[in-house]
């Protein structure tokens, strides 16, 4: 578990001090995917690399199970730092190095493995991150979803407990984003590590995280599980976010609700109740007749949910809450 | 034909351009040897000394970088004649090839040092944050990122101040350092031997060529870019 304790970092610019986080608490949990989400100079950036102490806090203290680790001195903090495997958005691979060199590279640096245990390991890596192929090429001859590929097999050669994602895929394209999350995802299921991800995609957090902490001018605005913080956003940033990543224009709905007739209401199923046929049974039930306005059905992890908004007239509208709230649709009014 | 060459070249005796040609071959590859043994341990201080990095430490940079400034601020020629009194403490003269040496080193290694420290800086900070979050020390994070990374950018740096040695070397022959830059002064210039001066500065043109390919075949053999 990592827990920030009152954690906070500010920068010394022109003799002023100029807050990058403010005091921060929270808690990651062991094996859990967090997502970190904010624009950038949101303050994400800084505090994924308190957790590795690349930043240095300013005040208060980051307890990895149980031990604080802002005390370590340079030999802890070298052996410590082992334990937690870091990725990048521009990868960092050597570029002197071949992929077979680059995996070994943290190893080797811990000088506490043999050679066959080096070569063992980077052969069980490449083939975790199918890249068993490319073995002796350099990074200059990889494509960029190999790239970071490399850059995973790489971050996990000395075993770590924790892996952070610095915008892990905010340089790649759609597709080969997909993949490097699924392969993160099957890490922290098959590993049981515990990954910390930042990115400014809300669609990344949705696809592989557990839990979410949202972040805005140095100060986290909204923190909860996914599927919370996703269908019933809070804070404005938060808003913001989803609707970027779900492409609603917000002005453009304000229209819509102004030309639909009836009760607006904004239903949303998650679970295995998605698949149930509710919305024509409550209907027929309450005699009410609905339009959709907007809608989406979809997948937060491996959890389905839909989020519909309709315009709902005549018949009994109290009636068709109760059925629609009875079978465990949160519903939202909406106008 | 040969009639009119042996009368165009009647002053070049062979002989002398030969060993002129070794004894410049020989001052450029000492000078050179040690002006990267001490110019690069030298250029990765400044580098890591500097704003920023990894083991920043203002003053120490100031200091070290006076002295470079310094060293190349004055005009070779000059440097060879305030260099004079320590190359005779060092080595006991301050004539022929030998002589020459230390006063190539003292222009050659500071030059070089501000190569390595700039070819160091192009390194992507990225590669150093990764290495460092890997739970590597400076030394580890020099050795084993840094420098394989900077590799053709100071091997760029080693063919120019080889280049650069070459023209220091002839300079030399002005305070007698020995080599085709003597050759030149003393036939050459002093003698109005046209025939020498032509020969030399075509030995040097083609030397500064052949240093400069095979420099630019080794930044390529080396970069993976």
């Amino acid at each position: 578990m990592i827990v920030f304790d009152q954690i906070e970092k500010s920068y010394q610019v022109g003799g002023k001090a100029i807050p990058a986080l403010h005091p921060t608490n929270f808690a990651i949990e062991t094996g859990e995917v967090f997502g970190i989400v904010g624009h950038s100079g949101a303050g994400k950036s800084t505090l994924v690399r308190l957790i590795n102490l690349l930043e240095r806090p300013t005040g208060g203290s980051i307890k990895i199970d149980g031990e604080d680790v802002t005390h370590y001195n340079a030999s802890q903090l070298r052996a410590f730092r082992r334990n937690v495997g870091m990725i990048f958005q521009h990868f960092n691979l050597l570029s002197s190095k071949t992929v077979n060199e680059n995996i070994a590279f943290p190893m080797k640096l811990a000088c506490i493995y043999s050679k066959t245990e080096i070569q063992q390991r980077v052969a069980e890596l490449l083939e975790l991150v199918s890249l068993s192929e490319h073995a002796t090429k350099f990074p200059s001859q990889l494509s960029g979803g190999q790239k970071q590929r490399v850059g995973i097999a790489r971050a996990l050669a000395c075993r770590p407990t924790i892996l952070l994602c610095d915008e892990a895929t905010s340089a790649l394209d759609p597709q080969t984003t997909q993949s490097v999350l699924k392969l993160l995802a099957d890490i922290n299921r098959e590993l049981g590590l515990t990954i910390v991800l930042i990115t400014h995609e809300m669609d990344v957090v949705r696809r592989v995280c557990d839990r979410v902490a949202v972040m805005d001018a140095g100060r986290v605005v909204e923190m909860g599980p996914v599927s919370d913080v996703f269908l019933h956003p809070q804070h404005p940033t938060t808003r913001d976010f989803v609707f970027e990543s779900e492409n609603i224009d917000s002005l453009e709905l304000q229209q819509d609700f102004k030309k639909a007739k009836g009760r607006i209401l904004r239903l949303t199923f998650k679970g295995e109740s998605t698949y149930d046929p509710l919305l024509g049974s409550v209907a027929r039930k309450s005699g009410v007749d609905f339009s959709i306005i907007s809608g989406r059905i979809d997948h937060i992890k491996d959890t389905p949910y839909g989020q519909l908004t309709l315009a709902l007239v005549g018949g009994d509208l109290a009636v068709a809450m109760a059925a629609l709230e009875a079978a465990d649709v949160h519903v939202e009014v909406m106008n | 034909m040969e009639a009119l060459m042996q009368d165009l070249l009647s002053n070049v005796d062979w002989v002398e351009i030969g060993i002129a040609s070794w004894d410049t071959l020989i001052m450029v590859a000492m000078s050179l040897l040690f002006s990267v043994v001490i110019g690069l341990p030298i250029g990765v201080l400044l580098f890591l000394f500097g704003k920023r990095q990894l083991l920043e430490q203002p003053l120490a940079y100031a200091v070290l970088s006076f002295v470079v400034n310094v060293l190349r601020s004055v005009p070779f020629i000059i440097l060879l004649i305030v260099m004079i009194p320590f190359t005779v403490m060092m080595i006991g003269t301050s004539l022929g090839v030998a002589g020459a040496i230390p006063p190539l080193v003292a222009g050659g290694a500071p030059f070089f040092a501000r190569l390595v420290e700039t070819s160091l800086r192009e390194v992507d900070r990225g590669i150093i944050e990764a290495t460092q979050a890997m739970g590597a020390n400076v030394r580890q994070i020099v050795f084993g990122a840094l420098l394989p990374e900077a590799l053709p950018g100071i091997i760029a740096g080693v063919t120019v101040t080889a280049i650069t040695l070459v023209s220091y070397a002839a300079m030399s022959g002005v305070i007698g350092g020995g080599g085709l830059g003597d050759l030149a002064i003393r036939f050459g210039y002093q003698r109005f031997q046209t025939d020498v001066m032509v020969i030399t500065v075509a030995l040097l043109v083609i030397f500064v060529q052949l240093l400069q390919m095979l420099g630019d075949r080794l930044v390529i053999h080396f970069s993976r870019k």
